[in-house]
């Protein structure tokens, strides 16, 4: 088998993924494309060399439909020799179009594949592409859907989270953020988005919020009542689990991901090609998985997966420098430490999605860039990257510093 | 034959008229020889030249009550249902698309097949009767529209306002069809037939076509696949499993072929509701709530179990002892049905302030607009209030409502009886006090008898009617009549401990005791129960019952029944509750339950100390098959003691008095449901794991040896 190697990987900002957004004015295309951009220019890329772009993309409709990969490949100046197609894990489909990155390097298939993802929530908002789970009501009975705030709140419920330990995971990942960010530590992996004039619409993560406290969470209303109670998802989680005697909701917007723009690319390739093309390697990827675990619950995934891809490699968690954990909900990160009796200082160092917020198709591609900036910064070897995924899955991808 | 069912005719205009008359029936039901009649004479006004415009109509009262669920009960094989039901939709789908105008004169009720002909026509007219009811009932017995509603409806007045309609299977009052869309014009009743020839008149000439078959046609609301569409099945997809459980599949089934069939063109989507209306027929939950609360409910309320020799006995007047809550109730009853009412009490102002309930009950009635002002005050002039026994003078029924103390109904009974005449009957409204015992003080046993109301008496409409050692069966079958009278269900039921609802339904409460004590998680127990259909699980029951009451009764019954008594450890957790933990249940705000002032019950945190959990929990499915096993095993037993006359009573009384799940059809039903010998096998290993409570009454022994079930379907 052919080793994969990671030989960059960059990222935009995330923008605030509403109407007053830095990022709303800027097409996902262009989105997309300024990653593809900043990758050729600074690894100084002859792009007939790259095999296939594959970009994570969770609502692929629209002006983010018909495989935005090969479209924003194109309109990057990308050689009409790079393929592209999209795919979509949901949450971990930027981690995912890493994994497939690297595979097709592993299987001995392609050379330079670049792998990343794309999402502007602010122009293609969430559950654009509708879809059957939640809305055929012979799927939604079968496999009990409910949405992921339910899930997220079955979790706090089940592991005995209150309102106080979600809110201060959540005041911890705004503080670890803002230090990273002052410090510079999203410097090597961050490129600014231009407009058409090549002035900066945005340069660094637009929704950090250093002064955020339990106190000021405290005064947040919690998200999902309603749908629990009104419309009924309380008493199908209950159906699942009826052990439970109620949903405890503790989750709201200021626990939970931001809602974000926001594009990532990572460049990964053999070690014959790297050396072919004057490329330094940074990392090796030792190894990745995907599962598939209870959909109502649906968040259990990354510890699972984590599982799943340590057994593979022959390790074990204590095995692992740094995890970058995504921060979907305060309870999904706060279980995966329990789960895997982690210590908290080895999990999200530099903050996560509730601090900067979770473009969905782009945001595995994006902490797997972090994650290497930061193993690098302590001259750390091993690191872990894994997603909790929706419909009930969870993916993670094992690297090693070479 | 065809030929008397659709009297056919043309008249001088070219207006067709098929008039619908099922022979020898006081309703016009969908049956094989309806639907071939029906079919023919649609063929015929397609094909006849001097029809210009068809008009449909009933020459009976109503219009159509709906299929004949005889003959769908008795499809068991869905190919052939399949069949069937292609068949109708061929012929409606021509009736609407042959270019003719089509209109319906919708003189009475149109209820499930019967209104989805009137779907298939293109004009609705609706005579307004009072007792007139238009809709699709189909899902409260389990079923769906299977003529086509599910794809006209939603066609017609959009996805968001038909679902409900659907889903609910709501019956409308011909102006809240009109209002809703359902039909297109509402005349005074009988004039129904000209309102629709003067449309037809307008359209002779012109081809006329459903909205859905003219080109440009858009759904009313928006189509499925859209942000309301999705929004809408999101949360109706949602609402309803939160509601069925999962335990009752023909909700989901519809909304299926809504979402499905509105994405398709017409003909595909009533293919697809074809299949679903199959698959939903076939279900043994749509089996049993056919067999149940259709076919078992019409033969206890036609009162197959009244001794048929005596003659029937109209009830004019009746007293009733005692004006709380259970005696205000049955004033309120029979108010209603307009019995004059002698109410009793020891003074005029408690016996006034039984009055005061109907009134309240009726204010409602009239500021909701089902009820005028003169009806009202019609009904109160009815209830009597008085403190002399004299008032009880011509009285044919005397029924006493007061404290469940033997010397205060010995006491009230000995004063009444010393009024009544001879044929007068006397009743006790006791819930726990054997009949038999309490005769023993009457002058006239034969005619004493017990009428077990349930509370709140005006909602709930079932009447245990307990025979005594020496009730008669003359009374008995006045009693029945009395029950009828009041438009309430008599079960009859012989003289045992806590008759046969109260016996049957504590067996529910007791095993749900029974686990908190072995260590079963209290939520598993309360889930358990809700989810396997009952409609609060068994601790919230204790609570609401009281456990210092049930605490009293089960010392009683160890009084009474001496060495035979067998104690369990549902009365451990009682006694532990009311003398340990000091906590008696929801009157006082603390029990297996906590009530704060704001927000929901939940469970007392408490019971963890007292009663703790076991590590290893039971699988869901085995807490949810002892809570109803229990229950088919005592209706047996009652079956078996001859407490209750028949299967068919067991069932209905099972649904109408504890709400016991009607998926099931009955606790009887659940065990033709899943097949004797197979309900044997789980009673047999419940009964090696949990105790003797299990073990099958000989009785079902008996019936799988023989091969014998309780129903033939």
């Amino acid at each position: 088998m052919t080793d994969a190697y990671i030989y960059d990987a960059v990222r935009t900002p995330r923008g605030k993924g509403r109407k007053d957004g830095a990022l709303h004015g800027t097409t996902p295309v262009r989105l997309a494309a300024t990653a593809l951009t900043a990758l050729r220019d600074r690894n100084r890329l002859d792009t007939a060399n790259i095999d296939d772009v594959i970009l994570g993309c969770v609502e692929p409709v629209g002006e983010q439909g018909a495989n935005i990969a090969r479209i924003a490949a194109l309109y990057a100046g990308y050689d009409i020799a790079a393929a592209g197609f999209h795919v979509n894990r949901f949450c971990a489909s930027g981690l995912e179009a890493c994994n497939i990155a690297a595979a097709q390097i592993m299987s001995g298939q392609a050379d330079l594949v670049i792998g990343g993802g794309v999402e502007s929530m602010s122009r293609v908002p969430m559950m654009s592409s509708g879809g059957a789970w939640a809305a055929d009501p012979d799927v939604a009975r079968r496999t009990h859907f409910v949405p992921q705030g339910i899930s997220a709140d079955i979790i706090a419920t089940r592991w005995g989270y209150r309102r106080r330990d979600v809110d201060a995971y959540a005041v911890e990942s705004q503080r670890r953020a803002a230090a990273a960010r002052d410090a510079g530590y999203f410097g090597r992996s961050l490129v600014p988005v231009r407009d058409i004039n090549g002035d900066i619409v945005l340069d660094r993560d637009e929704c950090i919020r250093p002064e955020t406290t339990v106190e000021s969470l405290a005064a947040l209303k919690p998200s999902f009542v309603e749908q629990g109670t009104k419309i009924g998802f309380d008493a199908i989680a209950l159906q699942r689990y009826p052990d439970m005697e109620a949903i405890d909701h503790v989750h709201h917007a200021g626990n939970s991901s931001g809602i974000v723009d926001g594009a990532a690319a990572v460049l990964f390739g053999s070690r014959a090609a790297g050396d072919r093309l004057g490329l330094a390697p940074r990392a090796r990827v030792r190894g990745f998985a995907s599962i598939g675990s209870e959909p109502t619950i649906m968040l259990t995934g990354p510890s699972y997966a984590t599982e799943k891809v340590l057994k593979r490699a022959g390790m074990n968690v204590g095995d692992i420098d740094l995890f970058e954990v995504n921060e979907a909900f305060s309870a999904v990160v706060l279980r995966f430490l329990d789960a895997l009796s982690v210590s908290p200082e080895r999990v999200n160092v530099n903050g996560g999605a509730i601090a900067m917020g979770h473009p969905l198709g782009a945001t595995g591609a994006m902490i797997l860039g972090t994650l290497l900036d930061e193993l690098e910064r302590r001259d750390l070897s091993t690191g872990l990257v894994t997603l909790c995924v929706g419909a009930g899955m969870g993916t993670a991808t094992l690297i090693e510093r070479v | 034959m065809n030929a008397n069912i659709v009297r056919y005719s043309v008249d001088t205009e070219g207006i067709a008229t098929l008039a619908i008359d099922c022979p020898g029936r006081a309703l016009n039901v969908l049956n094989r020889e309806a639907l071939a009649a029906i079919y023919a004479a649609i063929a015929r006004a397609i094909a006849d030249p001097a029809a210009k415009a068809i008009l449909l109509a009933s020459d009976k009262e109503d219009f159509i009550a709906g299929a004949d669920l005889d003959m769908v009960l008795a499809i068991t094989d869905a190919a052939e249902l399949k069949a069937a039901t292609l068949e109708l939709h061929r012929y409606l789908r021509a009736l609407e698309t042959c270019g003719k105008p089509v209109a319906v004169a919708i003189n009475g009720s149109a209820l499930g097949g019967g209104y989805e002909l009137c779907l298939a026509c293109h004009y609705r007219v609706a005579g307004n009767r009072p007792s007139a009811l238009i809709g699709l009932p189909e899902v409260t017995l389990g079923l769906l529209p299977g003529g086509g509603g599910t794809q006209r409806l939603p066609r017609l007045i959009g996805i968001r306002a038909a679902l409900p309609l659907l889903l609910e299977g709501k019956k409308l009052k011909p102006a809240e069809a009109h209002k809703a869309g359902l039909v297109h014009e509402v005349v005074a009743a009988g004039n129904e037939r000209e309102a629709a020839r003067a449309w037809l008149r307008g359209r002779i000439g012109q081809e006329t076509l459903q909205p859905w078959d003219i080109k440009g046609y858009k759904l009313p609301g928006g189509p499925v696949q859209s942000p309301a569409g999705f929004e809408t099945f999101y949360a109706g997809s949602a609402m309803t499993l939160a509601k069925t459980a999962g335990n009752y599949p023909a909700p989901h089934y519809i909304l299926s072929c809504v979402y499905e069939g509105l994405q398709t063109d017409f003909d595909t989507g009533c293919r697809t509701e074809v299949a679903y209306f199959a698959a939903a027929a076939m279900t043994p939950e749509a089996k049993a709530m056919m067999r149940t609360l259709f076919f078992h409910m019409n033969q206890v309320n036609s009162l197959a179990r009244r001794p048929a020799e005596v003659p029937r006995r109209k009830f004019s007047r009746v007293g009733v002892l005692g004006a709380g809550m259970m005696g205000s109730g049955v004033a309120y009853a029979q108010a209603m049905a307009g019995i004059d009412t002698v109410l009793l009490d020891t003074t005029l102002e408690a016996a006034e302030h039984g009055k005061s309930h109907t009134r309240r009950l009726l204010d409602t009635r009239v500021h909701k607009g089902y009820m005028s002002a003169e009806t009202r005050d019609a009904a109160l002039t009815r209830i009597y209030p008085t403190t002399r026994y004299a008032d009880l003078d011509g009285c044919d029924l005397v029924i006493e409502a007061v404290f469940e103390d033997r010397g205060v109904k010995a006491d009230v009974t000995r004063q009444a009886e010393a009024v009544l005449t001879p044929d007068a009957i006397f009743a006790s409204n006791t819930s726990t006090l054997p009949i038999g015992s309490l005769a023993e003080v009457s002058i006239r046993p034969q005619r004493f008898i017990g009428l077990h109301f349930f509370s709140p008496v005006d909602k709930m409409p079932l009447v245990e009617v307990i025979v005594g050692a020496k009730t008669s069966p003359e009374t008995l079958a006045q009693a029945m009549d009395y029950v009828r009278a009041i438009r309430k269900t008599p079960v009859v039921v012989n003289d045992s401990r806590g008759f046969y609802t109260s016996r049957v339904f504590s067996t529910y409460v007791r095993e749900g005791l029974m686990m908190l004590a072995e260590g079963v998680a209290p939520a598993l127990i309360e889930n358990a129960g809700k989810l396997a259909g009952m409609p609060v699980g068994p601790l919230a029951i204790a609570d609401e019952i009281a456990l210092d009451l049930a605490d009293r009764v089960n010392r009683q019954t160890a009084a009474d029944l001496g060495a035979a008594y067998v104690r369990t450890a549902a009365e451990d957790v009682t006694e532990t509750m009311v003398n340990v933990c000091k906590r008696i249940g929801k009157k006082v705000g603390a029990g297996f339950y906590d009530y704060p002032a704001e927000g929901p019950k939940r469970l007392w945190s408490g019971l963890m100390r007292h009663f703790p959990s076991t590590a290893q929990q039971p699988a869901l499915e085995q807490v949810q098959r002892r809570l109803l096993y229990i229950q088919s095993i005592e209706a047996v037993r009652c079956l078996e003691e001859d407490v209750i006359a028949s299967a068919c009573d067991a069932d209905v009384g099972a649904l109408l008095g504890w709400a016991f799940p009607v998926c099931h059809g009955g606790p009887i039903g659940h065990i033709q449901q899943l097949e004797l010998p197979r309900f044997l096998a789980a009673c047999r290993e419940l009964a090696v794991s949990f105790g003797p409570r299990f073990t099958p009454p000989a009785l079902l022994e008996k019936m799988a040896a023989a091969g014998e079930s309780f129903y033939v379907a």
